[in-house]
């Protein structure tokens, strides 16, 4: 019961294609862990299956202690989707009361959402009349107006300028502080200095799943970037070595 | 089904329909106008004695057939963007049920329905001189019907529209055969058999039956009760199986 999420062996096929290949790790809980890959790595589908949305072809996700996708969980996770996905015609205002009423909470949870991903200037304001940038933040106030356990952020801060991509990573360790656990994604090595826990993935595959600190040890770098760089080419340099070694064996 | 859940969703509807002034005009306005033109152009049919004239057998049909129609088309393009915003997915990972979502979508359209029949029936029977032997609370009340109607076929045949081009197809696909098979072109015992089994088999022929009821008899009759309970159960049936189509998981 200590880890937020656990997830075994974890396969999941989309168009014909292994999209996620057997991937197994644990979330802590009252922290932030960033979900690093280039894009097409596979974070959107696991997101997508911790949240239980997803179809999988094998393994099991469980999440606060229960399978991924059950209905009492949809109190307790916030999901944010990669793509704003709120209501074009209607006010960011009008888009955060809703969401708090399906979540029993009331107008003065939905303004304050509102206020802290620093959109109360527009809070009455069309989402469709918004920048790209503000649409986002009105989509994550809808993801955090019900005060999840559990927050799923897709992508959070892409196209946020850098103040209020600061202000937002602040708001994030004050929520994990206070007990929240956040699952973050991000295509972006400089945002993954900012999380206490790192699951690196790539081509499906998990390649690293530990503190950040403990990852710059283990390549032997300061910088993360240099860091996932050596993981990954070690991690084919094994593979390939393993391919010809049970070749010789074969032969 | 949550009651709290139901009535915020219904809002939510009614406030993105409510930003869209032109959709409210034109959804009060069209119906009156085209009555207009119906009016004119059988003004100089001269009627047999003793039979009702041409305008009150169309005009009484068509105020059960607007609300069907253009509540079938609205439906299914505002569900249809549910999914391509990705609200929809968004919505399913909160604690709201498919029912609460599809029963908002009938309570809100119903509504509009509701003011929409009212200002079509008010000019058809204070500026035409419409004559029913029944009263226009009745006509409205089961144009309401035919609305509700059209919007569960419409929420059932999105799940099986991935696009705007497809949805619109359901169109010729699922209401105007309905249309032509309802008895006001043809009558529906002068139909081949073949046809006529066709017509028992849509709900649109019981909706405008009863109005034909309303419009001959002073009192509402027994086939009217009956033709209003085949059409609220075409609803139930409708929705039932559109919650059924409506899939939390996807691949």
């Amino acid at each position: 019961m200590d880890d937020a999420i656990a997830v075994r062996d974890l396969v999941v096929d989309r168009g014909g294609r292994r999209v996620l290949d057997g991937i197994s790790c644990r979330v802590p809980r009252g922290a932030v862990t960033g979900l690093l890959g280039p894009s097409g790595s596979g974070k959107t589908t696991f997101m997508r299956a911790v949240v239980g949305v997803q179809l999988v072809s094998g393994g099991t996700v469980t999440v606060l202690g229960q399978p991924a996708g059950t209905p009492a969980l949809r109190h307790r996770v916030g999901y944010l989707t990669q793509a704003p996905s709120v209501y074009a015609d209607l006010t960011v205002r009008e888009n955060a009361r809703y969401f708090a009423a399906l979540y029993g909470r009331g107008r003065g949870e939905a303004d304050r959402a509102v206020r802290d991903v620093g959109l109360a200037e527009a809070a009455g304001q069309l989402v469709a009349t918004l920048s790209g940038g503000q649409r986002s933040r009105a989509s994550l106030a809808c993801a955090l107006v019900g005060e999840p356990e559990l927050v799923i952020l897709d992508e959070p801060t892409v196209g946020q300028d850098p103040v209020l991509r600061a202000d937002l990573w602040a708001r994030f360790h004050a929520m994990a502080a206070a007990g929240t656990t956040l699952l973050v994604s991000s295509h972006v090595m400089d945002e993954a200095a900012r999380c206490d826990q790192l699951l690196l993935i790539r081509q499906g595959r998990l390649i690293a799943d530990d503190s950040p600190a403990a990852i710059r040890a283990a390549a032997g770098v300061d910088d993360l970037d240099e860091a996932f760089l050596r993981l990954i080419r070690a991690g084919e340099a094994t593979s390939t070595s393993t391919d010809a070694t049970a070749a010789r064996e074969s032969a | 089904m949550n009651p709290r859940i139901l009535a915020a969703t219904t809002g939510r509807i009614l406030r993105q329909l409510r930003h869209d002034r032109r959709t409210i005009a034109l959804l009060v306005v069209v119906p009156a106008v085209l009555l207009t033109l119906v009016y004119f152009m059988y003004a100089d049919q001269p009627t047999p004695p003793g039979q009702p004239t041409a305008f009150d057998r169309i005009a009484l049909v068509m105020l059960g057939i607007f609300p069907f129609v253009i509540m079938f088309l609205v439906t299914s393009i505002a569900m249809l963007r549910e999914r391509t915003s990705g609200t929809l997915e968004r919505l399913l990972t909160t604690p709201l049920g498919k029912l609460d979502l599809l029963f908002g979508y009938g309570i809100a359209f119903g509504l509009a329905a509701a003011a929409q029949a009212a200002v079509a029936a008010a000019v058809a029977y204070w500026i035409f001189d419409l004559d029913t032997a029944g009263s226009i609370g009745l006509v409205i009340g089961i144009a309401v019907l035919d609305a509700v109607l059209g919007v569960a076929l419409g929420l059932l045949c999105s799940a099986f529209a991935r696009t705007e081009f497809q949805a619109v197809q359901f169109l010729p696909v699922v209401v105007i055969p309905q249309l032509l098979l309802c008895g006001l072109f043809v009558a529906r015992d002068q139909m081949a058999g073949w046809l006529q089994a066709l017509s028992d088999a849509f709900p649109l022929s019981y909706a405008i039956e009863a109005l034909q009821e309303v419009g001959a008899h002073a009192e509402p009759t027994g086939r009217m009760w009956r033709d209003v309970a085949v059409v609220f159960g075409a609803v139930v049936l409708a929705l039932v199986l559109a919650a059924a189509t409506l899939r939390r998981r996807s691949g």
